[in-house]
């Protein structure tokens, strides 16, 4: 088990020096808008009330974010939950319930106004009255807005809260909506996949924690860090694909020396995600290692674009190199909720271009 | 005033109404109402699932090659037991066999996912219904050294690494944030476990999220990832190569070396944590066998874990299938998911309406319409419910019934069912258990029983999990290394009007799954799960559910603080997300008949 530290000395842990948090602290303030006055009392804050309070809420999801996220190996979660964060609200895993879990979130809410973060797995449904999910006697939608409101930043955890996935699939019986539509104003992260990989989750909640900024994100918010190239960018049977071999059945003599699933329905060269790099389960495996194509989980809307096994035909500029800039352009041209989140997010850019870490794209 | 149900239950709501909403540490929301008496003893009891998703609706159409992906969606916590039931489901309407290797890696997954789930539910749902966080700090990390060394050889169990834990535990109370642990029942006087007991535990606690991670390894490599790993109708996705060209393409010698000393962990740290665990909490709680409810009643089991590949009668399933009614616990009903007569689902309590209420419906011939409406007595609003009116409809859950009967499913039944069959492999554990804790074979009908038929089964699984790797690669050593069987994979090949059932025993409980499927796309998709049958409403003869009859008659030391309650409830392992239904787009009535 790690110490019970503070955010000072897990970041100091992990490599960075005084010096440097030093500056992270002057570059918060700045981020936030405060004067230079303001980066000793955040340093002050950082070494002895460390852990951000967050909170994490859940819609109509099926808990695989949560589940995923336990499964982290670097951070452990155990360290995550003990040591960076407070998490002070998690129907999942916290102690109490009723009456004293919702006196657990309003406590943190009240306490820590503007200062914590709320992470959200799952989706509102809107239908019924928002009573196709309902948290103490009323619709989710009402607690998710009210957690939301004096939250610092939105996480949503994973395809249901960043997409609407299997349950937003056609027809979309309940109306599950994805986060971003039901709040505008917030910087909000998107971290989609179903689940996310443990430690995409725990590397993005690190990254927020020791460098004090939003991570640099795509025209549809989620991080660069994770999301900016496709499975088959990185995939390791992709000279496979470039040499024409491929698996044509299951369990085929293709198959057994790991020649490349496309012709199996494999969404690999159109989905981003981290699964061919960072891969599963401390690294162990990815689906595509294990002999199944990629279904594209971490794509907007992919359980309504044909049969996972269904050979990809329309992938645009196919073996042209296209960013997911150019394509989220087209796919949050018209949200609200994606010039919002740009919005803040150039604003903590803006902060940081102040500073002297500016990072080249 | 008092009513008896027809299965036996005497209910009384005058009492003073306790509400808890949300029961925390379970999958999905779920909402208990009781009332308690004068000496706040629980009389009424009020289970409500509050999520609805509709996912049977959104495979209507669908290719039921794909239905195994949108299935394992209902639950990422028992992940891959809806894969595993929905494939089986597809394969038994398209009459696919499967090889012999993708059955026993079938195997090893779901008993993967069992060991998983059950330790996981243990430790970090159910635990802190037993263990008081705040008590270990008052532990002599000797004396805790002591009682870790008597009761196993773990090896982890020194007093200095108790006396480590317990600085940091300090120190994290100390800091005033207490996250997960905020408002908990902490000094609760249910607690019953010495300092050092509950010391032992959160170190245990910790452990086991460390391992949980490294268990489900086997998934990843047999499925490329977990939570949610791949699966396919026909087979595993996973090819086999040991040594020829590319055979780090594919599952190798390292891969499977990788899985067999998971595996050895496995069984390693239930047999030296979990169980000596299990028997130490329960010797402080043998005196608390409240919660028995439908337990001494009703149960009832698929069966599973088919030890020959496509034979899913009695004699190739490992755990064991039947029912058992009335109390009558020598007599083994046998169980037919086809039976129109047998399994049947009714709405009379729920949010959904059927032409005659007064039936039920077999999943076959589901008929799903929403109609979410309260009763008269409703306490509030249909958008702000203070207490709801359970004599008219008052939950998302249909109330599933075998013939008739409100059955408890889940591990304290395949238990009892497995020991009343005579089975040793259930019936010596049990046994054993019972006599280390000088308790009768009646302390099983209990919130204690559920949790010690968990904590036994999940070894029983580790030890499996064994047994299948050997038999996979004494199989590999023959010669045979097929993992999927494509010979009915295109969809010109299947027959025009076909329906399916497939089943598993999820860690929960019975989990099955009925398809139809017509010009080769689904027509109908039903799924009736465990935490349907254990969390269901009434029915329309007033028959209550199984949480609802195993929060009867406990005692409550403090309504306002419900640990009696989430400790019964926790007990079954409630799955919300799971209790899917067809749901019909606003205005518009669904009405799915089949055949």
């Amino acid at each position: 088990m790690a110490e019970l530290e503070t955010f000072y000395d897990v970041i100091r842990r992990q490599g960075i020096s005084r010096r440097s948090f030093l500056k992270f602290c002057s570059l918060a303030a700045a981020s936030m808008g405060l004067g230079p006055a303001f980066a000793p009392k955040i340093a002050h804050a950082m070494e002895t009330k460390p852990r951000i309070p967050v909170v994490w809420i859940h819609g109509l999801e099926c808990t695989c974010c949560s589940e995923s996220f336990i499964r982290s190996a670097h951070p452990l979660a155990k360290d995550v939950i003990l040591s960076m964060i407070s998490l002070d609200y998690d129907p999942v895993i916290m102690a109490a319930a009723g009456d004293q879990a919702e006196a657990a979130l309003e406590d943190t809410i009240t306490k820590y106004k503007g200062n914590y973060i709320l992470a959200v797995e799952g989706n509102p449904p809107l239908n019924e009255d928002g009573m196709f999910c309902i948290v103490g006697g009323k619709p989710f939608v009402e607690q998710l807005r009210h957690a939301a409101k004096d939250a610092m930043a939105v996480i949503s955890w994973g395809s249901c809260a960043s997409w609407g996935c299997v349950q937003a699939a056609a027809p979309n019986p309940t109306q599950a909506t994805p986060v971003h539509k039901v709040i505008t104003d917030k910087p909000i992260i998107k971290v989609p996949g179903c689940p996310p990989i443990a430690e995409v989750m725990t590397g993005i909640v690190t990254y927020l924690l020791t460098f004090g900024t939003l991570p640099e994100m795509d025209r549809q918010g989620r991080p660069k860090m994770f999301y900016s190239q496709r499975i088959h960018d990185k995939c390791y049977r992709r000279p496979h694909f470039d040499a024409g071999q491929f698996v044509e059945q299951w369990d085929d003599e293709a198959a057994r020396k790991g020649y490349c699933l496309y012709k199996m329905g494999c969404k690999g060269p159109t989905t981003y995600n981290a699964c061919s790099t960072t891969r599963w389960n401390e690294g162990v495996s990815f689906p595509i290692q294990s002999g199944h194509g990629c279904i594209g989980c971490s794509e907007d809307g992919f359980w309504d674009k044909g049969s996972f096994y269904d050979r990809l035909t329309t992938i645009p500029q196919f073996g042209v190199e296209s960013t997911a800039d150019t394509v989220g352009l087209t796919a949050a041209g018209a949200a609200g909720a994606a010039i919002a989140t740009h919005a803040a997010i150039s604003a903590v850019k803006r902060a940081r271009a102040g500073g002297t870490n500016d990072k080249s794209e | 005033m008092t009513v008896t149900t027809p299965n036996g239950f005497n209910l009384d709501s005058s009492g003073r109404r306790v509400v808890v909403d949300p029961v925390t540490r379970i999958e999905g929301h779920l909402r208990i109402e009781v009332n308690v008496d004068e000496n706040n003893i629980i009389r009424n009891a009020v289970s409500t699932g509050t999520i609805w998703r509709g996912l049977e609706l959104i495979l209507k159409g669908r290719d039921p090659r794909d239905a195994w992906a949108f299935t394992q969606r209902i639950c990422g916590v028992c992940t891959g037991t809806h894969a595993l039931t929905s494939v089986r489901a597809v394969e038994n309407a398209l009459a696919i066999d499967i090889p012999d290797n993708a059955n026993s890696i079938r195997n090893i997954m779901q008993l993967c996912l069992y060991v998983h789930d059950h330790i996981v539910h243990f430790y970090h749902l159910h635990a802190l219904d037993w263990v008081d966080v705040v008590s270990a700090l008052q532990a002599d990390p000797k004396a805790t050294s002591e009682l870790a060394q008597s009761i196993s050889p773990w090896p982890m169990s020194s007093p200095g690494y108790y006396r480590d834990l317990q600085t940091r535990l300090k120190k994290f109370v100390e800091s005033g944030q207490l996250g997960p642990f905020k408002n908990g029942y902490w000094g609760h006087p249910a607690y019953k476990l010495p300092p050092e007991a509950n010391l032992m535990a959160v170190a245990h606690y910790l452990e086991a999220l460390d391992f949980q991670k490294d268990l489900v390894k086997i998934h990843a490599i047999y499925g490329g990832k977990n939570p949610h790993p791949n699966w396919l109708v026909g087979g595993v996705p996973c090819a086999i190569n040991l040594d020829g060209t590319g055979a780090v393409g594919a599952v190798n010698m390292e891969r499977l070396n990788m899985v067999s000393s998971i595996i050895d962990r496995a069984i390693a740290f239930t047999e030296q944590v979990y169980i000596p665990d299990l028997v130490a909490i329960a010797s402080f709680y043998k005196g608390w066998l409240h919660g028995g409810g439908l337990s001494s009643k009703n149960l009832m089991s698929y069966g599973d874990i088919p030890d020959r590949a496509n034979d899913y009668t009695e004699s190739s399933l490992l755990l064991p299938r039947g029912a058992i009614i009335n109390g009558k616990l020598s007599e083994i009903h046998p169980v037919d998911l086809e039976d129109p007569e047998q399994i049947q689902e009714f709405v009379s309590h729920s949010w959904y309406k059927y032409a005659d209420e007064d039936k039920g419906l077999h999943p076959w011939d589901g008929v799903t319409d929403p109609n979410y409406v309260h009763g008269p007595n409703l306490v509030g609003t249909r958008t702000d419910i203070k207490a709801v009116d359970e004599g008219a409809k008052y939950s998302w859950l249909k109330a599933p019934r075998w013939r008739g009967h409100a059955m408890e499913v889940g591990p304290l039944a395949r238990y009892v069912i497995g020991y009343m069959q005579g089975n040793a492999e259930f019936k010596e554990p049990v046994d054993k258990l019972l006599s280390a804790l000088d308790v009768p074979i009646d302390a099983l009908f209990s919130t204690l029983g559920r949790t010690a038929a968990r904590g036994l089964e999940c070894q029983w699984a580790a030890e499996k999990m064994r047994y299948f790797q050997d038999k996979l690669m004494a199989n590999l050593k023959a010669g045979d290394l097929n993992t999927a069987n494509v010979g009915k994979w295109e969809p010109g090949t299947w027959g025009k009007d076909v329906k399916g059932v497939g089943f598993t025993e999820a860690p929960r409980g019975a989990l099955g799954h009925w398809v139809h499927i017509k010009d080769t796309k689904i027509a109908n998709y039903q799924c009736v799960v465990p935490t349907t049958w254990n969390g269901s409403p009434r029915d329309k003869d007033g028959n209550i559910g199984a949480f609802e009859a195993s929060l009867l008659d406990t005692p409550m030391h403090d309504p306002s603080q419900p640990l009696e309650i989430l400790r019964t409830i926790h007990s079954f392992d409630p799955c919300l997300a799971c209790s899917t239904h067809v749901m019909s787009p606003d205005g518009e009535t669904t009405v799915v008949t089949v055949r």
